[in-house]
């Protein structure tokens, strides 16, 4: 274990933890405003991916393709809303899970028919390509950063927009009770559709973002979604602060467990078991880590529900 | 959410002798299928209705602690694969009793739901759910890490239970009736805890967990005892499942398992325990069908479930009401 191992470890933990926190952030909005569960939102996240790679296809640009996936997401994301999405907002959470699951069957099936089961690549954006000296001897792909650093921005924004914004202001009041927000006048629906849209290309853009370092695949979107329930759970229902933190903290954990859970359990057991308990105590530690949050705090770190 | 889930649990004295008569139609049905089996493709018959009856178990439990109990489980693929991984482990040892897998089972799922219950009943509605999935993951990764039983690729169950050293289930049409059977005693003993006095207490407390707290009911251990229940008949269910495909895997434990459960009840109807088993065998049927007319089937089935959720409130058993023209139950 030495320095330089943990320092690239912790930066992809990060890494991971920004791309949680774009998916999640627009979960949490959807699920604290509006009171819907969205399983469907981890598609959105492949869909993001699949038409970046589509439009880079037509184009040879990343940044048109991302521009146009975005665009792209944004428009499928509002026709769902339009003819599916708007007519479970006040129904039970269980026929919001089934009818979003329906969907997730379908779009998973359908990239498949579209454009095959085999995984595709996206090349790096040619100016972000190759990697940085962090310290000497020590390389880290430019690309990751990238996705930190406008993860980080993407954070920032947010926080602005719903700290400090009108809309903002109606976002975080809907999160803690929509019925009174309808009440005092506010167009619900519209603000659904606002939220809704923007989460959509949140999860989008990070689909686009990290096509480039994994393989684009159906059902990528399916152990992504978990996580970031995960994460809005850990970090209270509609709270974007509690979603940042537990984001990183879930990037953090998940990406330092499963580099180093062999070699810390090699310290405490003998190394053959080490290596088979390692990698299956690596991948629990976020669902013990969430069971001992829920434990202390039942509503997350940061409810923002006001019942 | 409550005013739904209160309305699709009809008190027995207020339901018509006809809504009775489904369940007693449904297990005729399941009864005969064997003999109709006989003039087809047997063999493949039976598995199939063998494994609609499996879900069914499962599926009953669920019905129980969601429709009743007001507590979505989202982990409850867990129990399932609890129970199977008993008989695969015991099997690789070379037990293959009955008498003794059986109660392991049993009692394996409901030492998980005691243990997992017991922090997750802390928590209510959105976090409960959650918190279900986080455990049904932990016990989906658990199986995958158990390299002396076969860790992700699962393990062969290389011979059925027998009783007493008899290999009663060998038989692919002895095994259906056996199945048939525990769902049949499933069913009746939900039926029975259900109007009971610890069933009322159950459905009072999904009303109204203060108010049932008020009168003087420890509702948690109400609530604890029921998801127990559920984690050893789930626990049933995986036993029988290890025995139908003499097989057990991690993938047993998957959060999408417990998705299909989820749908399977809500298909059926919440809250009605017949709806739980038409439910399981709308879900394996319908997958089926559509699986043989095409590969692309998905492509039907996932708009399919979102048609049934817009427009079939109640599930099927809801659809069938309204189209008869009587009240719906939800």
């Amino acid at each position: 274990m030495s320095t330089g191992l943990v320092v690239v470890q912790i930066l992809n933990g990060l890494q991971f933890g920004v791309l949680l926190f774009l998916i999640a952030a627009g979960l949490t909005l959807v699920f604290g405003v509006m009171d819907f569960i969205n399983l469907a939102h981890g598609v959105q996240y492949m869909l993001g991916a699949y038409l970046a790679v589509a439009f880079y296809a037509l184009t040879s640009n990343f940044f048109i393709a991302l521009l146009l996936a975005l665009a792209a997401a944004l428009v499928f994301g509002l026709l769902l809303e339009f003819l599916v999405f708007r007519h479970l907002y006040d129904r039970d959470h269980l026929e919001q899970v089934i009818a979003t699951f329906g969907i997730i069957i379908f779009l998973n099936q359908a990239v498949k028919t579209v454009w095959g089961a085999a995984p595709l690549t996206l090349p790096i954006p040619e100016i972000f390509s190759g990697s940085i000296i962090l310290m000497p001897g020590l390389l880290y792909p430019i690309w990751r950063l990238v996705i930190i650093a406008s993860g980080l921005a993407i954070g920032l924004l947010l926080y602005v927009l719903v700290g400090h914004t009108r809309v903002g202001m109606l976002v975080r009041a809907g999160a803690t009770n929509a019925r009174m927000v309808s009440a005092l006048g506010v167009d619900i629906r519209r603000l659904f559709m606002i939220v809704f849209g923007f989460g959509t290309m949140l999860a989008a853009f990070a689909g686009a973002m990290i096509a480039p370092i994994l393989s684009v695949e159906p059902g990528m979107g399916d152990t992504v979604l978990i996580l970031a329930f995960v994460v809005i759970v850990i970090g209270g229902i509609g709270s974007m602060r509690g979603a940042f933190l537990a984001a990183l903290l879930i990037g953090l954990v998940d990406t330092l467990g499963r580099s180093f859970a062999i070699d810390i359990l090699r310290l405490v057991m003998p190394p053959s078991p080490a290596r088979t308990v390692g990698p299956a105590i690596a991948s629990m530690l976020i669902y013990v880590l969430m069971a001992l949050v829920l434990y202390f705090r039942p509503s997350g770190l940061f409810p923002a529900r006001g019942r | 959410m409550t005013q739904t889930l209160a309305a699709s649990s009809v008190l027995p004295s207020q339901q018509t002798d006809r809504a009775n008569a489904l369940p007693v139609a449904i297990f005729l049905i399941l009864a005969l299928v064997p003999f109709g089996a006989a003039f087809g493709p047997e063999s493949y018959v039976l598995g199939l209705f063998t494994r609609v009856m499996v879900f069914a178990v499962a599926a009953l439990a669920l019905d129980f602690i969601c429709g009743y109990g007001g507590l979505v489980s989202f982990g409850h693929a867990a129990f399932v694969g609890i129970g199977a991984y008993a008989v695969g482990i015991i099997g690789a040892h070379g037990v293959t009793e009955m008498l003794v897998s059986l109660p392991v089972a049993l009692l394996a799922g409901a030492i998980f739901a005691y243990l997992t219950g017991t922090v997750c009943l802390r928590t209510k509605s959105v976090y409960f759910i959650m918190i279900t999935l986080a455990f049904g993951q932990m016990a989906y990764f658990i199986a995958g890490s158990l390299a002396p039983y076969g860790g992700d690729d699962g393990l062969t169950v290389r011979l059925r239970s027998t009783l007493l050293g008899f290999p009663i289930l060998q038989n692919d049409r002895t095994f259906y009736y056996f199945v048939l059977l525990s769902l049949l005693v499933v069913y009746f003993a939900f039926r029975t805890i259900v109007y009971s006095r610890f069933g009322r207490v159950l459905r009072g407390a999904r009303e109204n967990a203060t108010r049932m707290a008020t009168l003087g009911f420890d509702v948690f251990s109400f609530q604890r005892v029921g998801y127990v229940i559920a984690g050893a008949v789930g626990g049933l269910s995986g036993f029988l499942l290890a025995n139908a495909t003499e097989f057990v895997s991690p993938a047993y434990m998957s959060w999408q398992r417990s998705g299909e459960l989820i749908i399977m009840i809500l298909l059926g109807g919440l809250g009605t325990l017949h709806g739980a088993i038409v439910g399981a065998a709308a879900y394996l049927l319908i997958e089926e069908t559509l699986g043989g007319i095409t590969e692309q089937w998905k492509l039907i089935f996932g708009p399919l479930l979102v048609l049934i959720v817009l427009f079939a409130r109640g599930g099927l058993l809801g659809l069938v009401d309204r189209i008869r023209g009587r009240p719906g139950r939800g």
